[in-house]
């Protein structure tokens, strides 16, 4: 899983370009960044609240969680299985310390107290988990994030007094502030925006910091990076504090659009989930997890339809995804990203051929 | 790392018995606290308990309840746990599908009990039926992507989303119950006394018949496979694969082979283990990634690829989660959660693993 800085190349003598010419290069090498993050901002214009909220947002949101997933994967070589748990303790706890339909449980204190408190909570459990998967190496930290997982799921399905056990919270809506009200549509959709973005270009950024540098050290040759005097556990329970933080922003957001939170939303199959789509997005670049995220989320909305419409059991559709995942994994391990960025390749390669 | 597949001889030659002594003989405040808490265990289980303790500890009988739940359902994660880490030890293969081959072992059982109405044959289709699937997974799958671990495991995940949903199309989302056959059914007393009556009769333990047998029966199979194992050619092969799978392929063994082997065994255990399992309690939707976690929690306590430690992590994990449901129902994940933590933070290999 290298990490491939596609840094263009440009084959003319820079300087007697002129600044318009730099400006229109690099608008047209980041078109498509450009032209979707247009899209993003005026989906509300044209988009349905249904699109808005459940498809971009709950995409966006996966997108999050996900990203917390691809950056320990992709950047520090530690498949956890534990950030969709660390979302689900944050949502959990912005329940508990906040508002829902349960007044014995819930605190009912401002999202500004709750939200940091949630965050906090998380963050420690993400670096616990952090702390105790890297006691150990490589395929050893799927099994204990595993196990981290289900046992908090299995917590949250027997434990009355915090969780309220299968039952679960209903009705936590987003809080109202700045004179906002964060539940309605539009505006929910403009904060999750917001965060996903943001926690984008966080991930790209660390990736090159000194910080996220040493981490693809350590994923490379732990025993080179421990030679040369970087200390290797503490860079990797970092990345999981960095993970934790991405994840339970997401967890809370995930609340606020679910509008409520039970232990299937952190159960085995939503943990597996969370590994599809970064898996299938791509673990090589940040922007991998939104992209398994939205194939995802338009898989999950619109396939059962889609297996009706051509005759077969709406219902298999886990098997659809379960297949999707096994092909992705068997011929392109690199995720959509992968098959992309190979189309570019062999594209580029053919323009090459036939100018010269 | 490397992993063990139990009876280390002692450097010199000396046996297990002088070992033992030694042992006390270095230890002797460790080798005191374990015999105390070894004669307190003895007691809680053999006597009647006092009054005072009872007030303070609940019933006895629910403790008696709790620990011999604890120990059968431990042979049952024994069972499922084994198959686990030996295709762990072996081809460093962590297999994510392995609750699945237990819940379609249960399922093939219940069907070929419904069929010839014989449990035990059961045992023979459940381990048959996954056995196959195990070999075919390892020769189209496996085999071609040998050495890389993390797409091994996420092939073995795909698998087992793909299984479960396939299981549930053809089985539906309702629990399957198999029947104990009639001369295993009802419960046998126990010569352990639970608690005295005011007219001085002794009030003894009734346990069902079926999960001792199914307790010996695991022991019997572990005993099997630690034979098979030390004693046999095939076992040899085998131990020397998990020390150095390339140094035995280098000798000219087919160690393809044995991975075929190795994975057929582990996975027709899973079935069976399945078998156990829809007789304890019941199969259903949502079992498989249950005894997946059970399989995780109880190699990683005992150790990745040791029989033994699977033995003692089984009896540990099942112990802890059926006290954990007696006595803090709210909290009884946690204990055996707990149990992992403590196990990972003081030794991560696992109580019987090597680094």
């Amino acid at each position: 899983m290298a990490i491939v800085e596609t840094t263009g190349v440009t084959p003319l003598g820079t300087q007697d370009l002129q600044r318009t010419g730099a400006l229109s290069r690099w608008v047209s090498r980041h078109a498509a960044i450009l032209i979707l993050g247009v899209l993003l901002l005026i989906l509300p214009a044209i988009a349905s609240d249904f699109i808005l909220v459940q498809v971009a947002g709950w995409a966006m949101i996966l997108g999050i969680i996900a990203l917390s997933l691809m950056f320990l994967a992709g950047y520090g070589g530690m498949v956890s299985l534990a950030q969709m748990t660390v979302a689900g303790v944050s949502g959990y706890m912005i329940t508990v310390f906040g508002a829902s339909s349960l007044p014995a449980i819930s605190l009912f204190w401002p999202w500004w107290v709750a939200a940091p408190i949630a965050i906090g909570i998380a963050v420690a459990f993400g670096t616990l988990t952090g702390v105790l998967a890297s006691r150990t190496e490589g395929i050893y930290t799927i099994m204990i994030t595993l196990a981290i997982a289900a046992a908090f799921f299995y917590l949250t399905l027997q434990n009355w007094p915090i969780f309220n056990g299968f039952a679960g919270f209903t009705t936590i809506p987003a809080p109202v502030a700045f004179g906002i009200n964060w539940k309605h549509p539009v505006p929910l959709y403009y904060l999750i925006l917001f965060f996903a973005a943001l926690s984008y270009i966080v991930v790209v950024y660390i990736s090159r910091a000194p910080f996220g540098l040493a981490l693809q050290g350590v994923r490379d040759n732990p025993r080179r990076m421990e030679a040369i005097g970087y200390n290797v556990t503490a860079h990797r329970i970092a990345a999981f504090a960095f993970a934790a933080l991405i994840a339970s922003i997401g967890g809370i957001l995930m609340v606020w659009l679910n509008n409520q939170i039970s232990p299937g939303s952190n159960g085995i199959e939503a943990t597996i989930d969370l590994l599809v789509i970064a898996v299938v997005g791509g673990l090589g670049h940040p922007i991998g997890a939104f992209v398994g995220a939205i194939i995802y989320v338009i898989l999950r909305t619109f396939a059962l339809d889609a297996l009706v419409a051509v005759g077969l059991d709406g219902r298999r559709f886990q098997t659809l995804i379960g297949l999707g995942f096994l092909v992705i994994v068997l011929f392109s391990p690199d995720g959509v990203i992968g098959l992309w960025r190979r189309w570019v390749a062999r594209t580029r390669a053919s323009d090459g051929r036939t100018n010269h | 790392m490397s992993t063990t597949f139990g009876t280390e001889e002692t450097a010199d030659g000396t046996k297990r018995g002088d070992a033992f002594g030694r042992w006390i003989g270095h230890h002797p405040i460790a080798a005191l606290v374990i015999a105390v808490v070894v004669i307190f265990f003895l007691w809680l289980v053999l006597a009647p308990w006092p009054a005072g303790f009872e007030d303070v500890f609940g019933k006895k009988r629910l403790f008696i309840n709790a620990l011999f739940n604890g120990v059968t359902l431990g042979a049952l994660y024994f069972l499922v746990a084994t198959g686990f880490t030996l295709i762990f030890g072996l081809m460093r293969n962590v297999n994510l599908a392995h609750g699945s081959l237990y819940l379609f072992g249960g399922y093939m059982g219940y069907e070929a009990g419904e069929w010839t109405g014989s449990w035990l044959f059961s045992y023979v289709v459940a381990f048959i039926c996954c056995a196959i699937v195990g070999i075919a997974m390892q020769f189209f799958i496996f085999r071609r992507m040998e050495g890389q671990d993390l797409r091994q495991t996420l092939v073995t995940l795909g698998l087992s989303i793909v299984f479960s949903d396939l299981m549930v199309w053809v089985w539906g989302g309702n629990a399957v119950q198999i029947d104990t056959p009639d001369y295993l059914s009802g419960p046998i007393p126990l010569p352990i006394v639970l608690a005295v009556k005011s007219s001085g009769e002794p009030v003894f333990l009734q346990y069902p018949l079926v999960r001792l047998v199914i307790f010996v029966a695991a022991i019997l199979i572990g005993i099997g496979m630690w034979l098979a194992l030390n004693r046999t050619r095939i076992g040899v092969m085998i131990r020397a694969g998990v020390d150095d799978r390339d140094m035995l392929s280098v000798l000219g063994y087919r160690v393809q082979l044995l991975f075929i082997l190795v994975f057929a065994f582990g996975a027709g255990l899973a079935g069976m283990a399945g078998i156990v399992g829809g007789t304890f309690t019941s199969i259903s939707l949502g079992e498989d990634s249950h005894y997946l976690l059970a399989s995780l929690q109880v190699v990683i306590v005992g150790g990745m690829g040791s029989i033994p430690g699977a033995a003692l992590g089984a009896i540990i994990i099942g112990c802890a989660e059926q006290i954990g449901q007696t006595y803090f129902q709210n909290y009884a994940t946690v204990l055996t959660f707990v149990i992992m933590v403590i196990v990972l933070a003081v030794r991560p290999q696992g109580l019987l693993g090597k680094r």
